[in-house]
């Protein structure tokens, strides 16, 4: 290690980092955006105010170019002057392992000595197939087979515009231990509105030790949401069934303990 | 279109033969199914081809209403017109709407007529139809008169941009702006719920989710917008929307009725991600394609959802089934070469070694089996990633097969996809992106002659092949393409005829049954 290395470490270690353009602690950031005002000279400086105004000085108006009379798009590098102090990063954290999918097998097996039930869909109005399909058919995501290829994992795919008391009810039918519903369009709310619903129509439907655990997902869903939104666990863009699968094996785990606890008299 | 040489690839001819005679059987028994029903919507679309607007003071509109009222005196089985017509001629009510609004308070007894008293009927009601269907007829002569005046694009592929805002008054500032920066065709998305809802909607909306509501009034706006854009631009802007779902022979009627230019209108694609009626399908179908065939709109088919669905590679040979499907369906009911939209897209992983090698022989296989359909090809969305860099290359890509392999109808990729909607800055790189490529290696299709033998042929060929096992595959059961629904063969999901939403709607037609706007549409 060098000194000069050496000598910016501990800042790194407190987490008080700048952006990497080329060179350590340089700040370069860019930006692109439309402004609704005719191109010129103008307009550019107009860009550069508002890049200074979001922290970045000196600004490069690097390209400007007119769409149409009176919209001008433009792209921005700079030196943004702010800094990111890591430590103060909230993010929520993994609980569980991630298994592989044979390990998920082993334990749902041990666990519940019949096969895991799964059912999802994606309930509203929403035709976006994508997020539970990615996770739900065996195809898969992220090159990650998805549940369907998982042996102690029976899935139920439901498809797209379900109805939310179509899905309670198909739930029951089919003893589901948990219930995946995906919510792609997010127009006026729709997926949280969307997701209230589901949750409060499980909660009448079921004694509160056999609802199954919910699980919703989508790429506009913040992780935090989930108490707010009555369901045990927001997923977001990027998960994988790996994830989705390893999640439900701690989480009905953990209940099928409590509750094996509670029958014993010991809970 | 200026004529030119497309470009092929060899393929057996008596393979290709082969492949038509295996849809043929498929499609006959479907056809056959479809002529013994009718359904709801399809009586629906016949009072609306007979002038019949408007609704009821909660938005129900009156065919809804007259088509409930009927059903419940006389069933669905001989068909709207007979005893609607039989309580006009009787007097009853002085015309449509009266009758309409006099059946919703209960005050008319519909019967079904007989003798003499059916063929007044009969007559009466094959007058007014007649009437609609020859404002369908005045609106195609429009259309042909306009593009001869403003003329059609002067490079092909067309250029097919979307609007979605939920708003019409927004969507038509949004879509002149399109015009004006290059878009040949305009397409108007749907609000996300409507193909399940089993009414069209009245009048010019404002509120939609990620789409605007295909209403009468519009498609009328937006059309009249479209027209002064193509006045101002000096060329044909068409515009796009969807027959699809519960209401797809009313929303057909209604964009004959409006000059509508081209329909999104596939076969099964109701039934397979919509989890709509089989039946209920094919009859709406059938009905739909006639009216499209008549108003001269070129259709729009559906295949990119198999593979938004399923892995491109792997299900590749489902594209090219339903396109074949779909040809068989559509040259039935009527439509011409010139008429068929067939689709296909750009959807293989790019992380699959040779994805566009891959991607060029799925889509020369398309141009070479359907030379003179105006083939739609889509853009990647399955892996736009939020990478909206990788994103934009991906896009040149996907133009780049589309000039090579002489696409006609290119809808245009946007960077952000699964981002956020199209910004207006979004809409402008990806026009620039299509342009480059056009501008840069539009004309390579004349050059691009893949080796007979060599990856690409080998590939097409294959798909080829692989589309003949999967058309054996749906004849070898029972009930053919019904059963092969039902059980999961085609696509992966399990569609069997007696389930689905619309299923309520079907009746089988009585030996009675008439229906003039059928009679009309199938007399030339």
């Amino acid at each position: 290690m060098s000194a000069s290395e050496r000598s910016r470490s501990p800042a790194a270690q407190q987490g008080v980092i700048r952006p990497y353009g080329d060179t350590t602690g340089d700040g370069m950031v860019q930006l692109s955006f439309t402004l609704p005002m005719p191109h010129g000279k103008r307009a550019e400086g107009a860009a550069a105010q508002l890049a200074n105004k979001m922290g970045i000085d000196p600004a490069l108006v690097v390209h400007a170019k007119p769409m149409g009379p009176d919209f001008t798009f433009f792209v921005v590098y700079g030196r943004a002057n702010h800094l990111v102090d890591v430590s103060a990063v909230e993010i929520l954290e993994r609980e569980y392992p991630l298994l592989t999918p044979k390990e998920v097998n082993v334990a749902v097996k041990r666990a519940l000595r019949r096969r895991l039930v799964v059912v999802g869909g994606c309930i509203g109005t929403d035709a976006h197939t994508v997020g539970i399909d990615a996770i739900l058919n065996i195809k898969g995501f992220a090159g990650e087979k998805g549940l369907e290829y998982y042996r102690e994992l029976r899935v139920v795919n439901l498809g797209a515009q379900l109805s939310v008391p179509d899905l309670v009810a198909r739930a029951k039918e089919e003893s589901a231990d948990a219930v995946l519903v995906s919510q792609v369009v997010t127009q006026r709310n729709a997926h949280i509105l969307n997701t209230l619903e589901m949750s409060a129509a499980f909660r009448e439907a079921y004694p509160a030790d056999q609802r199954p655990v919910l699980i919703i997902g989508g790429p506009r869903f913040e992780e935090r949401q989930a108490a707010t939104l009555g369901v045990d666990r927001v997923f977001t863009r990027g998960t994988t069934p790996g994830e989705v699968a390893s999640y439900l094996v701690h989480e009905l785990i953990t209940r099928e303990r409590a509750t094996h606890a509670a029958k014993r008299g010991l809970g | 279109m200026t004529p030119r040489s497309r470009p092929k690839i060899d393929l057996d001819p008596a393979t290709v033969r082969r492949a038509r005679t295996l849809a043929r059987r498929a499609g006959r028994p479907i056809v056959r199914l479809a002529k013994q029903h009718t359904t709801a919507s399809v009586e629906r679309a016949t009072l609306r081809l007979a002038g019949l607007t408007g609704a009821d003071p909660d938005g129900t509109p009156w065919v809804n209403r007259l088509v409930d009222a009927a059903r419940a005196d006389v069933g669905l089985e001989h068909g709207i017109s007979l005893p609607v017509w039989d309580a006009l001629v009787t007097g009853q009510a002085a015309d449509l709407p009266g009758l309409a609004a006099a059946a919703a308070a209960g005050d008319v007894r519909f019967r079904i007529p007989a003798g003499r008293d059916a063929a007044r009927a009969q007559s009466a009601s094959r007058k007014q139809v007649a009437a609609g269907i020859r404002r369908v007829d005045a609106r195609r002569r429009e259309r042909d008169r306009l593009i001869a005046r403003w003329g059609d694009p002067a490079h092909k592929p067309w250029i097919y941009l979307i609007v979605a805002t939920g708003d019409i008054y927004e969507d038509i500032p949004q879509a002149q702006a399109a015009a004006r920066e290059g878009a040949d065709i305009i397409a108007v998305i749907r609000s996300t719920g409507q193909s399940l809802i089993d009414f069209v909607p009245e009048g010019a909306t404002r509120e939609g989710f990620a789409g605007t509501y295909a209403t009468q009034d519009n498609f009328r706006l937006m059309r009249a917008a479209l027209d002064e854009s193509s006045r101002q631009l000096g060329r044909y802007v068409r515009l796009t929307n969807y027959a699809s779902g519960l209401c797809m022979p009313e929303i057909a009627a209604l964009a004959g009725l409006e000059r509508l230019d081209m329909m999104l209108n596939d076969s099964m694609y109701g039934i397979l991600f919509r989890d709509i009626n089989p039946v209920r399908t094919f009859v709406d179908q059938r009905f739909s394609r006639q009216v499209h065939a008549r108003a001269g709109i070129i259709i729009n088919t559906g295949e990119d959802n198999y593979l938004t669905t399923a892995d491109a590679v792997e299900a590749a040979h489902t594209v090219t089934v339903s396109q074949l499907l779909n040809e068989y369906f559509a040259k039935e009911a009527g439509l011409e070469d010139w008429q068929l939209g067939l689709g296909h897209a750009f959807e293989i992983d790019p992380a699959v070694p040779d994805s566009f090698r891959l991607e060029l022989a799925h889509a020369l296989l398309a141009r070479t089996l359907f030379p003179k359909a105006p083939l739609k090809w889509m853009p990647p969305t399955r892996h736009m990633t939020g990478d909206v860099f990788r994103g934009y290359l991906l896009d040149g890509f996907f133009n780049l097969a589309g000039a090579m392999t002489d696409q006609d109808i290119l809808l245009v990729g946007m960077m952000t996809e699964a981002v956020v909607t199209p910004w207006l800055s979004d809409r402008d790189l990806a026009l620039q992106n299509v342009r480059y490529v056009v501008n840069a290696a539009g004309r390579l299709s004349e050059d691009f002659v893949p080796a007979p033998d060599g990856f690409i042929s080998q590939r097409a060929r294959r798909v080829l092949a692989e589309s003949i096992d999967l058309l054996e595959r749906i004849l070898n059961h029972e009930n053919g393409l019904l059963d092969a629904i039902a059980d999961g063969t085609f696509g992966l999901m399990k569609r069997p005829a007696d389930a689905g939403k619309g299923l309520e709607g079907v009746a089988k037609k009585a030996s009675g049954y008439y229906n003039p706007a059928t009679v009309l549409l199938e007399e030339q």
